[in-house]
């Protein structure tokens, strides 16, 4: 950190100014203050996609906070208690019925949740559009795909904690996909189970990784995220730099003081309406339709009764589509496994993204119709894959009953394939990784329009 | 087409028209279908006339004096019915009959094993029953509506009864003296169609159309179990989006404010 660019504070004679001086001599405060909020320019040409980084920075606090203080009440005890409900079943209700505020802060957490994910999304999204991954900003996106796998993490191990039906199954399902890797596999899902089943065991590690190291991890990889950002500086929606040119104090010609211009003057409002989305669902919609909360996680864990159906929560169902997708055994290695290469390569992929893209515009705006036309599809098919990842496999669109012959297997016809949610995942989970394989070759072929040399609007 | 043309060819027309068929009624009813793809029909349980004080409170009655016998509700303690416009004296009185307190949970003294013995699986505790019995086909509420009132007799099964919801339950029907009997039906319409059909063998206590407003009532019970904060949340939401509508309006104010100077 250069804090030593920054003149020391000096008192001006009152009390509390002999404080700062004091304070500042011996800590980098002022400069701190200078170097991320009042003297960090960002280009002022941000538009709505640039609230969602402010955005999850609120959300991650929020479960911070929410996060604290469930774990004063809840209890991580995977046994029955003298009404036969597992104890951390009961601990739940408990606080959502009789800790004052406490089914407040639990909405507030399990909504969190999700929200994490749509912002966290939305932000990723914000990068694709505008190139925000690109040279010499590989980095701030790389830390950005760690905070996604960790928050992947998290949700998944924070999932397990209110030990409802699909809390246990979900994860059951999870952890035995690691027994697919070849030669550890069986004994690394041993390792994270902690037992032959997801148990009183798996229960208490995932507690003590959900509170404790992940959190930790995240937070730290959060910090990075920033100080990456703040030592390149921002993109922004017509991905040109905006140091190239500055005035005589060294100040972007295009760039405002990230404080107060867009904490106050752009974030607050924008934090305000999120929280009106936000505070809608946790005061009048806190099961999300069965999609925040699972209808079946209301039902205490049973290890002798399987779901008939189990599908995981719906941040994680793009991925689990492509992991079903993978139905060959290629190489003689069983399905299953490539089921999680994809899965797990689905997200690693995203981490290459600065060095595949070889357009010679950053911002879509300046970007060709090839890059347009993906991209749309490319949306288009992780929406429809995180759709069929909560149906069941064999699913069909519309409700349709595809036509079978006497020996009840489906026969050729066009609609039994066109309406085939299973083919359809199949296509698109090719799609997905066509599109960044291949994007070293289209995207440079790309017609990109000129790029200005200064940011356009505003 | 030709007389005299082949069985396949025949075969391959009604494909083709059948292939038609769906075609049209795909296009005609996509919409609806994508949403009502693993249905089961539930009957909707009618919310407007079972959610007051009067409903809340006879459906606590039934609950404990029907339901309470060998479910629990371990997350809900008896004075919480004080909520309900209950007094302490009324609930003592007519509610507490094996020396338990006013503060105690709902537990009911059926073990487990012995639970497991007759019924091959303990009974569900239904604390948060009406939350968890939501599903595609509807709220949990429907579900316990439907499911109450579509118990028949069946010899085949240990108890006697059985259920068109959910086929082969182990409980019995806890609640016939109130409906009666009814027995299952099966009727064979022309096109081969195999239709149920619930029919009254013996009449109960109540009318049907009482008894439907009883099961009502008691699913009113059962639902404000699930969340018995559920009103005073709504009552809280609609000031807090008040005070973030304008605290909106003052920050995005301030914000242009801020702005106004840079182009």
């Amino acid at each position: 950190m250069a804090a030593n660019i920054y003149p020391k504070y000096t008192s001006d004679g009152s009390r509390l100014g002999n404080l700062l001086e004091w304070f500042d001599a011996r800590f980098p405060l002022t400069s701190m203050w200078k170097q991320h909020l009042s003297e960090y320019y960002a280009p002022k040409n941000f538009n709505f996609w640039y609230f969602f980084g402010s955005i999850a920075l609120v959300v991650l606090i929020i479960q911070l906070v929410t996060g604290i203080f469930l774990v004063m009440n809840y209890k991580p005890d995977g046994t029955l208690n003298a009404a036969g409900i597992p104890v951390a079943f009961a601990s739940v209700e408990y606080i959502m019925r009789e800790v004052s505020g406490g089914w407040f802060i639990r909405y507030m957490h399990s909504t969190g949740a999700s929200a994490f994910f749509i912002v966290v999304y939305l932000h990723m999204f914000r990068g694709m559009l505008y190139g925000s991954y690109r040279k010499p900003r590989e980095l701030i996106w790389i830390f950005g795909v760690l905070i996604f796998l960790c928050l992947m993490a998290e949700a998944f191990m924070g999932y397990l904690l209110p030990w409802g039906q699909m809390s246990y199954w979900g994860a059951q399902v999870i952890i035995n996909l690691f027994s697919a890797i070849p030669f550890v596999g069986p004994d690394l899902s041993l390792l994270i189970r902690g037992d032959f089943v997801v148990s009183d065991a798996t229960l208490n590690r995932f507690f003590a990784f959900h509170v404790c190291a992940v959190p930790l991890v995240l937070i730290g990889l959060v910090v990075a995220h920033v100080l990456a950002l703040h030592e390149i500086g921002s993109n922004n929606p017509d991905g040109v730099e905006i140091k190239k040119f500055k005035d005589e104090k060294g100040v972007p010609l295009d760039g405002v003081a990230f404080h107060p211009y867009y904490t106050i003057g752009h974030d607050l409002p924008a934090i305000t309406i999120f929280l009106f989305v936000f505070f809608f669902v946790v005061f009048f919609w806190p099961e999300g339709g069965g999609y925040f909360l699972e209808y079946n996680n209301f039902l205490p864990a049973d290890p002798m009764k399987t779901p008939p159906h189990i599908a995981p929560v719906w941040y994680f169902t793009p991925f689990y589509s492509m992991l079903r997708a993978m139905v060959w055994n290629f190489f003689w290695v069983d399905a299953k496994f490539w089921g999680v290469v994809a899965m797990g390569g689905g997200v690693v992929i995203l981490a290459f993204l600065p060095w595949l893209d070889k357009s010679p515009a950053k911002s879509i705006r300046y970007r060709g119709p090839i890059f347009k036309t993906l991209l749309v599809i490319f949306v288009i098919g992780f929406l429809i894959l995180g759709y069929l990842g909560t149906k069941v496999p064999g699913y069909y669109f519309f409700g349709f009953t595809p036509a079978v012959n006497e020996a009840n297997e489906v026969v050729f016809s066009p609609l039994n394939y066109l309406l085939s949610g299973d083919l359809i995942a199949q296509i698109f989970t090719v799609y997905y990784f066509l599109f960044f394989l291949t994007m070293p070759y289209w995207s440079r072929i790309d017609k990109c329009k000129p790029v200005p040399e200064r940011v356009t609007t505003k | 087409m030709q007389a005299g043309s082949g069985k396949g060819d025949d075969q391959m027309k009604t494909q083709a028209i059948k292939l038609l068929k769906r075609l049209a009624a795909v296009a005609l009813i996509a919409p609806a279908l994508a949403m009502a793809s693993e249905a089961m029909h539930l009957d909707k349980w009618p919310a407007a006339d079972h959610s007051d004080q009067r409903s809340l409170q006879y459906g606590a009655k039934l609950f404990i004096n029907y339901c309470l016998n060998c479910h629990g509700a371990s997350a809900i303690r008896y004075n919480q019915l004080l909520k309900l416009g209950l007094d302490e004296k009324t609930i003592t009185d007519n509610l507490l009959f094996t020396g338990e307190k006013i503060g105690d949970l709902m537990k009911v003294s059926l073990s487990r094993e012995d639970a497991e013995a007759w019924f091959g699986t303990a009974p569900p505790d239904l604390s948060i029953i009406a939350r968890a019995k939501a599903s595609e086909s509807g709220s949990g509420a429907d579900y316990l509506y439907t499911y109450l009132r579509k118990f028949y007799r069946d010899p085949s099964r240990p108890t006697g009864w059985n259920n068109v919801v959910f086929s082969n339950v182990g409980m019995p029907h806890a609640l016939w003296d109130l409906q009666g009997v009814q027995s299952l039906l099966e009727e064979t319409d022309d096109d081969g169609h195999v239709e149920h059909k619930l029919v009254q063998s013996t009449s109960g206590t109540l009318s049907p159309e009482d008894y439907d407003k009883a099961v009502a009532d008691l699913v009113g019970f059962l639902v404000w179990m699930g969340e018995p904060v559920a009103d005073t949340r709504k009552t809280i939401g609609i000031f807090v989006l008040i005070f973030l509508a304008v605290f909106y309006v003052l920050a995005h104010a301030l914000g242009k404010n801020y702005w106004k100077d840079i182009h």
